[in-house]
């Protein structure tokens, strides 16, 4: 009998790692055929156009305000913003004035951002609304202290589309509220007349609103009573956004069950107080990532009020370009310019979108 | 002791709620009626005094100004209404367009951010936060730059094949009236019919034995060999309509205009965004035991997505899908600022041709209602149609 000899067999090979950076290529990039393929070719058409775009826009783009340069060099013209950016952000404002508008927007930006973070959630937040509106209003329009009176007509670029953007959805909000409680009222009347005006607002596009404001307004108004464009454009916009606002706000009003309205009957609560004590703080918990997309959409629609003439971003770039045939063929430029302007805020304010979403589900969960 | 009486049915006192609400509603109604007696009242002084005239006359008066393109022929003596209706056409062209290709670029790119392959899903999600966070007028605007900055003139355009491309827009060749296309139309829509008569057969042979038959590409296959047909028999006619190189521009062929492209473009790329949020958040809210199910019957991946995530996202999708093709059709209103003769346009160019302000504002509310509550009445049957079938 032969003694057996311990033979181990071999060792099984070490797992596929599914961890770090090559497993995730392996897995993400290189999983399967198809997928190899799709990178590959994905890869291929990169390669082949973002050297080309980086190119273009940075190892060959002209950064100095010279217009001769940028006619015969191969890249973009960034030269065109360093030259132009105090009117594509300021517009037709007096130039030597136009550290107003950067304090109003700045002060205006940073109530904004202000609003947004929790420790600010308090009473007394509208009345900084107020007194930083007054400022706002004051700073830009002047006529007081020995600042020089600027016309509305004259406002423009960044600052004007903060200001449409901000204070319009302020003043869509009380708004939005009461059209939502009616369109959910058990009275017929009030019922039918908040439905028309939503569903009338949100049948038409905007610039039809806007076209109203500018061309239809003042025919409505009494004999010898004009308003200022700004103004009848700033409620041609609130109108609009509330409507839409409205209806995220319905959105959540829906979704309270009944037995909450119904314990408060039975606790004895009116109408109002079930509403402010009940429903309403759970409905617009709810709908605040809703509401943080209007804002988005309403600060991308100010885009729309240049068709009726007012400067703000779009407009003020436009102005900016076509009053200079030097620079005018650098148009796509100072596009790209501005629309990473407006890139920033929107992105920026839908990422807080998706951090307050998270905040005001903390109660749920678990 | 005295029984509490039952309070009385209604009592035209404050305390009754009854009461209450009747008041509200009267004041509510009262003061919406009186503004509106104002308003109305102002604008009729306004306007005598202005010298501004009211009535839509107008409509039926030479409109005096030319129009761009338009899908039949206008010339300038021709009256306002007929300006409005060719406005009307340029929009409904570029709107129902703008859905088709907004619908199918949208899904694809929803789809993708489900990809397996990393690249594909950073690729959806570079696009949709590039082009949602853009305002659209601003899209418009840079498409219609590059239209007629970037591209060559028209004298020396890029050339693909029979297609050309150049500031003058996009020329390619469209086949020469015959009689043997209308033929083809009725082939057409003979084979429709057919193509549905099979679909409804192969649907009950498949309740009745389980055996599956093409339900997609058989009903193609029949409706286009009836348009074959259809040519076949009416001469099978051949002549194209073929762009050429002029001296100066592109002559014949059919063509598209620049606005026109950049008003589609514009429009199907911003709103395919929004429809590729809407798809993925439909996918999101499908159970993922659906998928898991799915691949334990052993569905491939493309298969699991086209035969079971899709079919149920459909009804989580199609409202919000709803509300983004009425946006893509208001908006086309947009096009204004680059030129393209939609409605709008038309009714700018005649507010500041007559001056009546009032009725041509109503031209363009009208329009658009008329045509959301189109849209969101075709909508909501589609999604009568889709919705659960439960007993």
């Amino acid at each position: 009998m032969t003694a057996q000899i311990f033979q181990p067999i071999a060792a099984r090979p070490a797992p596929v790692k599914t961890e770090g950076v090559v497993a995730w290529i392996r897995t993400n990039l290189f999983g399967d055929l198809r997928t190899s393929i799709g990178t590959l070719v994905i890869g291929a058409v990169l390669l082949l156009i973002l050297p080309r775009f980086l190119n273009w826009a940075l190892f060959n783009a002209i950064w100095a305000k010279d217009f001769d340069a940028c006619h015969t060099a191969a890249g973009a013209c960034w030269g065109v913003v360093a030259e132009k950016f105090r009117i594509i952000i300021f517009g037709r404002y007096p130039f030597e004035e136009q550290w107003r508008p950067l304090v109003a927007t700045t002060a205006l930006l940073g109530l904004v951002v202000a609003s947004c973070m929790r420790a600010f959630w308090k009473p007394w937040l509208a009345v900084l609304w107020a007194v930083v509106l007054a400022f706002f209003f004051t700073l830009m329009y002047g006529d007081t202290m020995g600042l020089s009176k600027v016309e509305t007509d004259r406002w423009g670029g960044l600052p004007l589309t903060i200001l449409l953007a901000s204070l319009s959805m302020t003043m869509a909000f009380p708004i939005a509220l009461v059209v939502a409680l009616g369109r959910r009222s058990t009275l017929p009347a009030i019922r039918s007349v908040c439905t028309i005006y939503v569903e009338l607002i949100r049948g038409v596009p905007l610039i039809s609103v806007l076209f109203m404001a500018s061309f239809m307004f003042p025919l409505l108004m009494p004999q010898g009573f004009s308003i200022d464009v700004l103004v009848r454009v700033l409620a041609g916009i609130t109108l609009f956004a509330a409507a839409y606002m409205a209806e995220v706000i319905r959105g959540g009003l829906q979704a309270i069950p009944k037995g909450q309205v119904e314990a408060a009957a039975t606790l004895g609560l009116s109408y109002w107080q079930t509403q402010r004590k009940i429903v309403l703080p759970q409905a617009l918990a709810m709908v605040v990532p809703g509401i943080m997309n209007n804002f988005i959409s309403t600060f991308k629609d100010t885009s729309l009020v240049t068709i009726v003439s007012l400067y703000e971003l779009t407009g003020a770039m436009s102005l900016a370009l076509n009053s200079d045939a030097n620079w005018r063929p650098f148009k796509i430029e100072g596009y790209l310019f501005i629309a990473l302007i407006y890139f920033g805020f929107c992105f920026s304010m839908s990422r807080y979108s998706q951090w307050i979403e998270k905040q005001v589900n903390k109660s749920k969960l678990r | 002791m005295s029984t509490p009486s039952s309070p009385p049915k209604k009592s035209w006192s404050w305390r009754s709620q009854a009461f209450r609400g009747l008041m509200y509603q009267v004041v509510t109604v009262v003061a919406i009626l009186l503004t509106v007696w104002y308003l109305a009242h102002n604008t009729k002084v306004n306007m005598t005094a202005r010298g501004i005239q009211s009535g839509w006359d107008f409509m039926l008066g030479g409109a005096g100004f030319d129009i761009g393109e338009s899908l039949f022929a206008f010339d300038s003596a021709e009256p306002y209404w007929k300006a409005y209706l060719i406005g009307f056409t340029n929009t409904l062209r570029v709107a129902i367009l703008g859905i088709i290709l907004t619908t199918i670029l949208g899904t694809l790119i929803g789809v993708g951010r489900f990809s397996r392959n990393a690249l594909v899903r950073g690729l959806c999600v570079v696009y949709v936060e590039f082009f949602r966070n853009i305002p659209v007028l601003l899209q418009l605007l840079m498409w219609y730059l590059m239209f007629t900055e970037i591209l060559p003139a028209s004298s020396e355009p890029w050339e693909i094949g029979p297609f050309f491309l150049s500031k003058g827009g996009l020329n390619f060749p469209i086949p020469e009236w015959a009689n043997g296309h209308m033929w083809a139309a009725w082939g057409l829509l003979a084979g429709v019919g057919a193509a549905v008569f099979y679909r409804k057969k192969a649907q009950l042979a498949f309740e009745a034995t389980g055996q599956l038959k093409s339900m997609f590409w058989a009903p193609v296959g029949i409706a286009l060999a009836g348009a074959f047909i259809g040519w076949l028999v009416g001469g099978a006619p051949t002549g194209m309509n073929v762009p050429m190189k002029g001296e100066f521009a592109i002559e014949n062929g059919g063509a598209l205009t620049p606005e026109f492209l950049s008003v589609l473009l514009g429009l199907t790329v911003y709103t395919a965004a929004f429809v590729a949020e809407v798809v993925r958040g439909g996918i999101q809210s499908v159970s993922a035991g659906q998928a898991e199910a799915a691949s334990a019957l052993g569905l491939n991946r493309g298969q699991t997505m086209r035969l079971v995530m899709l079919p149920q996202a459909l009804r989580v999708i199609i409202p919000p899908l709803t509300n983004q093709y009425l946006n893509l059709t208001k908006n086309s209103s947009l096009a204004v600022a680059i030129g393209y003769p939609d409605v709008v346009s038309i009714a700018n160019t005649a507010i500041n041709q007559t001056g009546r302000a009032v009725e041509c504002i109503a031209v363009i509310m009208l329009v658009y209602l008329s045509t959301s509550l189109f849209t969101s009445f075709m909508m909501n049957w589609y999604n009568t149609r889709s919705a659960i079938k439960e007993r």
